[in-house]
This record gives structure tokens, sequence and C-alpha cells, in this order.
């Protein structure tokens, strides 16, 4: 098992283990030795990474934002390699109800805005920092109302903008934050009545999760590793229901220029100031 | 280029269908234009093409939407399961619970459904058993006159109750058997798993009028003695489809059928002739079908009745060291067919009981022959038959 590449993941829900084993017998079967290793949070795993304890880490964006400033701290590099083409050009909204008078976004100014995991990116950190650049300023121009879903999965858990967009429709704050997709899906699964709300803003596009290697990453592996993934095919019945469960069509190679919004917002609520600093120190 | 116009149809509210029809219509790479003016609309597209991973891009007031080639990737290599009509050789194990002429996407979870070859279970026959199965169903409530006073005898009455008892365990263990069977035929040959569930129900039906009557004027049922359940276990235990619908259709049913008439013809009141009746009609289907796809089976391999013979043997052979046919269920048809204590009478019912036996003989040997056994080892199998009956 050592000379296996070993990738890092968040334990965000079960099917984790679905998918990373699915794939590690598909690797398995292309002559390809890979292993995986389950964290609680991003932040433990993003340790790990500089600790040397993984060769790959599938990161959230923030995870990745870490990371990159973790590496510059220390005299790093981190690189993204691959991501879902369902990570690339994403949009949050901010949603309120039709009937409620609230018609843009400047109306939220003294309103409750409710928003997912105070470490989400899409539900939370992107859409507030939308709203900070629009000059209104959270906790002060108006209140906000985390729902806090297992904090250190960045949001991945959807509970959190789940539990907004409940809150929204019983009337308990004035306006809810989510990603583009769930937007439609909250409104398939009946969580949002159709005509029941409306969009009073969408940020900027954004990315998501990527593959995130160090500079002492084994070049060879992670080659093969980046080869391999981009050739799989829905069309194969064997991957077809990993990707699904992963929620991807085709895997892209990786791009860092979309990850602008999140650093924006996270530098002026400095969210990670504090962790990048620290896991810096001991990485030099 | 096809233009969808959702008017104020929101995807919200169903408009990804006309969007998904015009995308179905067109080639991969090829574009859709989509125009709309729901609320949202803009945000929800987009956000349904990139999971589904169709490119969508702003253009002229509304969009473009450019169809995915991993669209069609579920489908690609799909597979059907056959045809309708008719049913393969062998129904491979990833069609699962597919129905008979559906497409099945690649990739299917295997299912373990250990009977899924036509040479083992299938008869031509099994459709129409089935439609006639289905069209013969009767209603307990209102098929029996339950209403009718009954006043036999106490001896009698006793003598009725104790048939029952020992029919109701008889047909328990022939609602088990088929139900089994049910579960591990492939749904590929869903005639057989049909006409199987239908004969499990009419063993439901059949235990419960006997119960019904059983207990008209008594609170209590009669004697199980452990030869009968022996012989029963013996059904029970046999893993082999083949085999145990040879010996619980074919000779234990068939003999039951006999049983069944008997009773019917002697029966002292109404409502027991009209169970014994309704059942009989029940039971003369599930011979047909063991003796329809049995007979395919001897054709299609003549040493099956090797297998067979060795079967009854087998059974036999655990059967000899008990007591074959409870006595009192002996007497009981002796009494019913007898109808009254005198010596003559008691006579009479002798008689009938040895001619109702000869009769099981006769039609056990008449069926071993339908299916391919020689006369001689025809007759010589049915007299290694379980004393029990079924």
């Amino acid at each position: 098992m050592s000379e296996a590449l070993v990738m890092g993941a968040v334990a965000y829900d079960p099917k984790v283990v679905t998918i990373w084993d699915g794939f590690q017998r598909w690797f398995a079967e292309h002559d390809f030795a890979f292993d995986y290793v389950l964290y609680s949070n991003y932040e433990r795993l993003v340790e790990a990474h500089f600790h040397g304890d993984v060769d790959l880490a599938w990161n959230s964006p923030l995870a990745w934002l870490q990371a990159e400033r973790i590496a510059d701290r220390a005299g790093r590099r981190a690189e993204a390699i691959a991501m879902r083409n369902t990570d690339c050009d994403l949009t949050s909204v901010i949603v309120a109800r039709s009937d409620s008078g609230i018609e843009s976004a400047a109306d939220l100014r003294g309103k409750t805005v409710a928003v997912g995991a105070a470490d989400s990116p899409q539900g939370t950190l992107i859409p507030l920092g939308h709203l900070a650049e629009a000059g209104l300023e959270p906790d002060s121009d108006f209140t906000v109302r985390r729902f806090d879903v297992l904090l250190g999965k960045h949001g991945d858990h959807v509970g959190g903008e789940r539990d907004a967009a409940k809150a929204l429709v019983r009337g308990e704050v004035d306006a809810a934050c989510m990603i583009d997709f769930n937007h439609y899906f909250f409104g398939k699964e009946g969580t949002l009545p159709s005509g029941s709300t409306r969009i009073l803003a969408q940020t900027g596009e954004y990315d998501h999760c990527n593959f995130t290697v160090l500079d002492d990453a084994p070049a060879d592996s992670i080659q093969r590793f980046r080869e391999l993934l981009l050739s799989m095919s829905y069309d194969d019945p064997q991957v077809r229901p990993l990707l699904d469960l992963e929620g991807l069509k085709q895997w892209e190679p990786g791009r860092t220029e979309k990850y602008a919004l999140l650093a924006q917002a996270i530098d002026r609520f400095g969210t990670i100031d504090e962790f990048v600093a620290r896991v810096a120190e001991s990485a030099k | 280029m096809i233009v969808v116009d959702l008017r104020d149809l929101g995807l919200d509210r169903g408009g990804h269908l006309l969007v998904k029809r015009a995308l179905g219509r067109s080639a991969a790479g090829d574009a859709v234009a989509v125009r709309g003016s729901a609320p949202g609309l803009a945000v929800d597209l987009k956000a349904w093409c990139r999971s589904q991973g169709h490119e969508v891009e702003a253009d002229d007031g509304g969009w473009k939407v450019r169809r995915s080639a991993t669209a069609d990737g579920r489908w690609r290599r799909a597979e059907a399961t056959g045809d309708p009509s008719a049913v393969v050789d062998d129904a491979p194990a990833h069609w699962g619970l597919a129905a008979r002429g559906a497409t099945v996407e690649a990739g299917a979870p295997a299912f373990d459904f250990p009977l899924h070859t036509r040479d083992a279970i299938w008869a031509d026959e099994a459709a129409a058993l089935y439609a006639q199965a289905a069209a013969a169903q009767w209603d307990p409530a209102t098929a029996i006159p339950w209403q009718t006073p009954i006043d036999l005898p106490d001896e009698v009455e006793d003598a009725i109750v104790q048939i029952l008892t020992y029919l109701i365990e008889n047909e328990t263990a022939a609602l088990v058997v088929p139900a089994r069977f049910a579960a591990q035929v492939h749904p590929h040959f869903r005639e057989v798993m049909q006409l199987l569930a239908i004969q499990a129900a009419d063993e439901a039906r059949h235990i419960e009028v006997f119960t019904r009557r059983a207990l008209l004027r008594r609170s209590r049922l009669a004697l199980s003695t452990v030869g009968g359940q022996a012989s029963l276990k013996t059904l029970v235990d046999e893993a082999d489809f083949a085999l145990a619908s040879f010996l619980l259709s074919v000779l234990g049913e068939g003999s039951f059928l006999n049983l069944l008439r008997f009773l019917h013809e002697h029966a002292p009141d109404p409502v027991t002739q009209a169970v014994m009746r309704l059942t009989a009609q029940d039971e003369a289907r599930h011979v047909a079908f063991g003796i329809a796809h049995l007979t395919r089976h001897v054709e299609a391999d003549p040493g099956f009745l090797t297998r067979l013979a060795s079967a009854v043997e087998r059974r036999h052979d655990a059967l000899a060291e008990t007591a074959g046919l409870n006595e009192e269920v002996f007497d009981a048809l002796v009494l019913l067919a007898a109808g009254a204590w005198q010596p003559e009478a008691i006579e009479r019912g002798w008689d009938a009981v040895q001619t109702l036996q000869r009769a099981m003989e006769d039609g056990r040997r008449q069926r071993l022959v339908r299916i391919g056994f020689a006369a001689d080892a025809a007759a010589a199998l049915s007299a290694l038959h379980t004393r029990n009956f079924m």
C-alpha cells in the first residue's frame, strides 16, 4: 500500500465512502494504486496536507484558498489540477418572499438575512461579500442569521442552505442566500414553493472544489492520476453511478482564476487569517 | 435552430421539460434557443444546464443551450430485456426486476434468481393457466353458503373437523412451497412467477375456508400427527424447484384432487360441499402446471426422469419409519362416507375409502406416464408415494 497515491477528503456525508471506494476500485482496474483518507473537517485536511500525510486533497474552494495562502507564506506552491464540470462558473442568489415588498438588495437594510454555515463559500461568504460590496455591511447594516449545519465542512452539506430557505418561507427571516443550483433544486423538491420567492441579487461567477497538490507531490503519480481522472466517461456504467453521486458529468482541468470573489470576501471578513498564519508557521 | 419559448413558465414550474424535449430533438453539439420571461429563469436555466452537462450562453435577449454529448451516456450501452412476447433460454442476472421487453441501463445490480433458465421452469401453458386462475378467483365470503344451518351428529362434526385440520396443514405446505419458489424465479419468466404467486394465494384462501368451516360448530381444531408433519416437511425441505414441484403438484396435489372430490361427494352439509368443490377446482390448475412444465423439462432432458424417480425413492426412505396417514383422518374419512354407525354403513364407507385410494393410485400412475415414465416404472413409483396422500 505504501506506493499508493493517497488523497485526503472530508467526510461531509456517508456517501463519500461509497464514492471513493468506487473510484479506488476503478483506479485499481486501471493499474493505478490509489487510496484515500477521510477527515472530519477541511482545516484538519489542509493541515495534514502540509504535514505530508496525504499526496493530494479534494478541497473545497475555501480550503483551496487556505492551502494557497499557507503555501505562499511558507514559501511553498499549491496547484489545482482538476475539478468537476459542475464546479465551474457558479453563482449564488439572495432571495426574498415575493409578497414581502422587498424589491432589491438595497431594501435589506435593517432586515434579517439567513445564510448557511459560517464557513460556506456559496451559502454565506460570497453572498455576504456581494452585499458588502453593494454597501450593506453584514451584522451592522442588516442582521445575519446563520444556519450552522456541520461547521468545518465548508457548506458541503446542503442542510444549512435548506434551513435558511425554510426560515424564509416560514417568515422568520427577510431573505435567504443559496447557490444557484439549490434555488432550482429547492423549488423542485418543494422547499421553496414555486412563485413564492423573488431573486433580489445574483453574485458574480465563482468556482467550487478542486484537487489540490503541493510542490512536493510525487509528480509522475499525480500526472497519471490526473490523466485517468480526465479520461473517466459518463458512458462508462462502472463510474457513472459514482459521477452521479459526486455530482458531475465530466472531470475538467483545474483553474484558479474564479476563486477571486471568495478571496475578496474572506479578505473583507478575515475568515481564514488566523488559521493560515498558524499552519504556515508550522509548514515552514 | 429549434426555438423554445417558455413565455412566463419558469424552471420552478416544470419549464425544463420543454427545454429537455427540444434538446432531445437536436444532435449533440447543436444549440437550442430558449426564450422566456419567468423571474429567476436566467439563474435556474444556467444551474440546470450545468447539472446536465449542457453549455448555456446569453443570446439575443434569451439563451442558447448547446446539447452535451454526455446527455446520452446513461443509455448508450443500455440493453433490451428480450421480447415482451417471448422468453429467452437464460435470463441474465443484471436484467433484475425490469419488465420483459424493457431497456435497462448498463451497470444495473445483478440479482440472485436461482431459477433463471427456460428449461428449468418454463411451460408454454403458464400464461393460459395464470389467466384461468385469475378469472376463477372466488370470494370466500360470498361463494360459500356460510349461513346455512348445520346440525350434524357430534361424531360426524368431529370427523369433519379432523379432516379439515389435516387439510389445513397440507395446504399450508402447498402455500409455503410455491411462495418460496416464486421469489427464486427470474422475473423474465413472469407468467411462471405469477402462476406460483396465485397458487400461493389459492392456498391462502383454502386455509381460510377450511379453518372457517372447522370453527363453525367447534371452538378448537383437531389432531396433528408426527407422521403427517414429517411427510410434509420433506416437501417443504426440497430445495430443487423441479423436484419440489413434482412431489407437491404432480404426486401430492394430484392425490389431493381425488381426496377433495371424495369429500365433495360425501360432504354431509352444503357448506363443506361448497368448500370442497371450490378448492378442488383450484387444485386441478396447480396439477396442470406441474405436469406441463415437468413434461417440457423431460422432453428437453430425458435423463431428468431418473432424478424424479430417485426423489420419490428418497422421500419414501425418509418416511419409511413414520406412521403415514393419521389414523384419525383415515377413520374420519370412513365415517364420513358411511354417514351412519350401522355395520353395513361402515362397510360401505370402508369400501368408498378403498376406492378413493385406488383412484389416487390410478391418477398418480397416469400423471407419471404423462410426464414420460414407462407404465411399469410409473406403477412402481406411484406405490412409493407417501401414505399421507400429499
